[in-house]
């Protein structure tokens, strides 16, 4: 493998450096560094991260290849400036099994783009009844470590003070979808003003909020950690702050549709906006963004929920849940972050890769940009502007709430171990 | 209703209200004198100034007969063919006599008579209500350029114009004072 | 310019008293030997029912014919949980055969939306309820009864519902009628008080234009006109409330709390009645209650609707009315 020189990019969007790659890691990080058998990508103006890593994405496959697979969805990945994703369990079979699990981690390594890291169910099927085989999935080639039945909550507070003890054993971390089904039930938007007026189905904050409060606090009664997917409402932001200040070893995520997007939008009935959590006020907005900034929340997880177009033609109680957002995660974060002031480029590295590597364990990811460490880069150009065109994604799917809408920066080269899936904006 | 500019300032008037009033009891006198004493007339007017022409008209034949004439009025918006010309219309008071229309010599009134679209309408919107013994028409001006093989019995002025022409009929119930206004169209 | 009637919400005031004043001349229709208009003649309707409503879609096809529109009934049977996909599909597969409007009753909230602005297809779209969103003609000849009893037949052309006290009772959290009543009754000038248990008013409901009261007898005594909405029985399964003899205490309409009414006030009912839950039929039996003249005004209402979206080239409503020439 050649070498790379990205000459004058602000690493981390501090200091302008070169950086030097040779094979599958950095050589050198310094300035004036020799061009000498590398091809040269002239970076000035442009910001390097990390290799983004994504704790949340829905690859699909297998079982709903029509909506993603496991090559569509890492493509996509790649294009976002991810190196590494963690794919969800609520596949057709559910990855309950070291065999589901070991036939992603295969697939993703087959696929070249992006490394494909499986999370397994707490549960066996998801159903929420019995432990999955959880020591036999951490223990296969697929090294799971992270374990959710996202989709469904772990309700069973029992079943949930289970699997938090049990990952103890092996560094597993449970990642859990907070949802009090009962509170839920023919939930179809935020309960609030909008429900009230287009009379669909309301999600109270407080059946997320419930489940956050109760599962922090079996975290520190058993002296585990667990991790909280998609955190969406002000009141939940609460809840861990607290739990952080008792010394709680809780982590959490915020999607990017939850910075940006409010329920507002449901008004024009078009599913393209239905999501689980649902979108939330404004006020949940902005606490979810001052939530990031201060570290209250962790990451940014994208929640990548690929679905076909039928799934979203249509009216909106019959519309699938879920957008994607792989490839709009850092232009969203840019907007909601960075141009409000609220986090500087080192931050979006610490929220989009150093951080949801360390929760995830995720080897060789989330390095500092320095010599010596695995060549997983992204280089980002801030100064761009576009407007969203779903035609553009790498994706199978198209579901993304932002059709239309203009978003700043653009992910112009993406490395994984020194090899570029992405060149110029475009998937090599 | 600005009907200065509307009508431009050539508008000119070819009735006054003595006119109106004069020719409105010779029709009175012509309805009696066909109808053999009015005694099963009923009056319809046509909104919205058809209905204030049959009102009259009705005073009139009452002070002639020295009897009551029912009076009523018959919109047509609904039995228009040319609804899907224009946007829908505000639909008008249609008030039929209590005694009905059935076996009665109806007499239509309008202000102008132009294409007969109008009448042709009516013609069948009474369909719709019971079945006159006969149904006669009369109108305070008419201008010709008929599209229908239709005519008026009663005629207060027949008034030869151009399809550039416009006229307008203005009564002292809706629009303050009584007139007939020759206008062209302000050229497009 | 509005081409459809997809909620009360999106009429004007004087949209709302022109569609009240033109049904009390199709109302006038009905009383003829001949009831019927040719003012829809060649036009094609399709009444496409997702949810069974035999009322509904009835008083829909009364008035389409009165105006001589060719029917076309569309029945989806149980289909409230049929997939999006035959919404579409079925509403594409009309248009082709050539249907000029379509009536649409739908279990989802937002299906009439859904289909007047996807692009599905180009046909004017009324809402006749669409699960606990919207039922604008349902309020509509809600309104047009209120104005008739409580201001006059004639008297009351051309005129709103300014300073009229109506009260809604029951069931607000999941009822359409509610919601399209409340914005209509407010567009025309009505106070609209809301009496429920709190567990049947949504939460959100404080940017209503409307008062809530947990307390029927403290407002029936200020109510000009008190409609109850039905209350399903299975409600109490989910804890809606603990009995359905405790519900009838507290929220239902008997003889006794009917005198407590000022005497004009009238009792509505949208229908069907539960007799005995919400109402006793002392109370549905006596004049005071309008559930029957509320089906007659039903047909006159929509014949209106009708006329006023379909009768020219383009919608009638929102235009400023013009004075016509001859």
């Amino acid at each position: 493998m050649s070498k790379i020189l990205i000459r004058g990019a602000q690493v981390l969007g501090g200091e302008v450096q070169d950086v030097l790659v040779d094979g599958e890691t950095i050589e050198q990080v310094g300035t004036d560094l020799s061009a000498e058998g590398a091809t040269v990508i002239e970076a000035q103006g442009q910001v390097l991260l990390p290799g983004l890593v994504d704790l949340h994405t829905h690859l699909r496959e297998p079982g709903r290849e029509d909506s993603e697979t496991v090559l569509t969805g890492t493509r996509a990945a790649a294009s976002g400036g991810y190196t590494a994703v963690f794919a969800m369990a609520n596949t057709h079979p559910v990855a309950d099994t070291a065999g589901v699990v070991e036939q992603v981690y295969r697939l993703g390594k087959e696929s070249g783009y992006c490394d494909v890291q499986p999370v397994g169910a707490v549960t066996v099927g998801l159903e929420g009844k019995k432990l999955a085989e959880l020591g036999a999935m951490h223990d296969s080639a697929a090294g799971v470590t992270v374990f959710s039945d996202d989709g469904k909550c772990v309700d069973d507070a029992v079943i949930m003070r289970r699997a938090l003890e049990y990952v103890k054993a092996f560094g597993g971390v449970v990642a859990q979808h907070a949802q009090e089904p009962r509170l839920t039930e023919g939930a179809q938007m935020n309960e609030g003003i909008v429900s009230a007026e287009l009379g669909l189905g309301g999600w109270p904050a407080v059946a997320e909020e419930s489940i956050i409060a109760r599962d922090v606090l079996l975290a520190e009664h058993v002296g585990s950690r667990v991790h909280i997917c998609h955190l969406s409402t002000a009141g939940s932001v609460e809840i861990v702050r607290w739990a952080k200040s008792r010394g709680i070893d809780v982590t959490a995520e915020v999607t990017p549709h939850h910075l940006l997007l409010t329920d507002e939008l449901v008004r024009t009935y078009d599913p393209v906006y239905k999501v689980n959590p649902p979108l939330r006020t404004e006020k949940d907005v902005l606490a979810l963004r001052e939530a990031l900034a201060d570290g209250t929340i962790d990451i940014v997880a994208t929640d990548h929920a690929p679905h076909p177009h039928e799934d979203k033609d249509c009216e909106w109680a019959a519309a699938a849940m879920g957008m994607v957002g792989l490839e709009t995660a850092l232009s969203v974060v840019q907007q909601t972050m960075v141009e409000t002031g609220l986090l500087d480029w080192a931050g979006v590295a610490d929220r989009m890769s150093f951080a949801p590597a360390r929760i995830g364990r995720a080897k060789g990811h989330g390095r500092p940009v320095s010599a010596g460490e695995p060549a997983n880069l992204t280089l980002v150009d801030p100064a761009y502007r576009g407007v969203v065109d779903p035609a553009d994604f790498a994706s199978r799917s198209r579901n993304t709430p932002y059709e239309g809408r203009e978003l700043p920066g653009r992910v112009t080269h993406t490395f994984l171990r020194g090899r570029a899936t992405v060149v110029d904006g475009k998937l090599a | 209703m600005d009907t200065q500019q509307q009508y431009g300032d050539e508008a000119r008037p070819v009735l006054e209200a003595p006119d109106i009033a004069r020719v409105l009891t010779r029709i009175a006198h012509e309805i009696v004198e066909r109808a053999k004493g009015a005694d099963d007339v009923v009056l319809l007017g046509i909104p919205t100034r058809g209905v204030f022409l049959a009102r009259r008209l009705a005073e009139k034949l009452e002070s002639i007969t020295g009897t009551k004439i029912p009076v009523g009025s018959l919109d047509i918006t609904m039995y228009r063919d040319d609804l899907r010309l224009k946007p829908a219309r505000a639909i008008g008071r249609t008030e039929i006599p209590g005694d009905g229309i059935d076996g009665r010599l109806v007499v239509l009134v309008d202000d102008v008579l132009f294409s007969g679209r109008t009448i042709r309408a009516a013609l069948d919107a009474l369909g719709d209500i019971g079945r006159p013994r006969a149904v006669q028409l009369a109108v305070l001006v008419d201008r010709g350029h008929r599209e229908l093989p239709i005519r008026a019995d009663y005629v207060g002025k027949n008034l030869p114009t151009s399809l550039r022409e416009t006229v307008k009929v203005q009564l002292a119930e809706e629009d303050g004072r009584d007139t007939v206004l020759l206008g062209s169209r302000p050229s497009a | 310019m509005m081409r459809h009637l997809i909620s009360a919400a999106d009429l004007t005031r004087d949209d709302a008293v022109l569609i009240l004043d033109t049904a009390e001349e199709m109302a006038r229709v009905a009383d003829r030997p001949i009831r019927k208009l040719p003012t829809l003649r060649g036009r094609t309707i399709c009444n496409l029912f997702f949810e069974d409503s035999t009322r509904t879609r009835i008083s829909f096809e009364a008035a389409e014919k009165r105006l001589s529109a060719d029917v076309i009934n569309f029945t989806a049977k149980g289909s409230s949980v049929s997939k999006g996909e035959s919404l579409k599909d079925t509403a594409q597969t009309l248009e082709a055969m050539g249907v000029d409007a379509v009536v649409i009753r739908h279990s989802a909230s937002g299906a009439p939306y859904r289909l007047a602005t996807s692009g599905w297809i180009d046909a004017p779209v009324v809402n006749a309820g669409d699960g606990t969103h919207q039922h604008p003609t349902q309020a509509l000849l809600d309104a047009f009864t209120m104005r008739r009893r409580l201001v006059g037949r004639d008297a009351g052309l051309g005129r709103d519902l300014t300073g009229k006290r109506i009260t809604l009772v029951g069931d607000v959290l999941h009822s359409r009628v509610a919601r399209s009543n409340v914005d209509l009754l407010h567009t025309l000038g009505a106070e609209v008080t809301l009496v429920a248990p709190p567990t049947l008013v949504p939460v959100g409901v404080e940017t209503w234009p409307c008062e809530i009261s947990y307390d029927l007898d403290r407002v029936l005594p200020k109510s000009d006109a008190v409609m109850m909405l039905r209350v399903q029985r299975e409600r109490m399964n989910a804890a809606f409330f603990p009995t359905e003899r405790e519900y009838s205490r507290r929220y239902g309409l008997d003889g006794d709390r009917m005198a407590k009414m000022p005497e004009h006030a009238i009792v509505m009912h949208p229908g069907p009645m539960v007799r005995g839950m919400e109402i006793t039929a002392e109370v549905a039996d006596s004049d005071r209650c309008t559930v029957v003249e509320q089906v007659a005004n039903g047909v006159s209402i929509r014949m209106a609707v009708l006329y006023l979206l379909l009768g020219g080239n383009d919608s009638a409503v929102t235009h400023t009315r013009t004075e016509e020439n001859k």
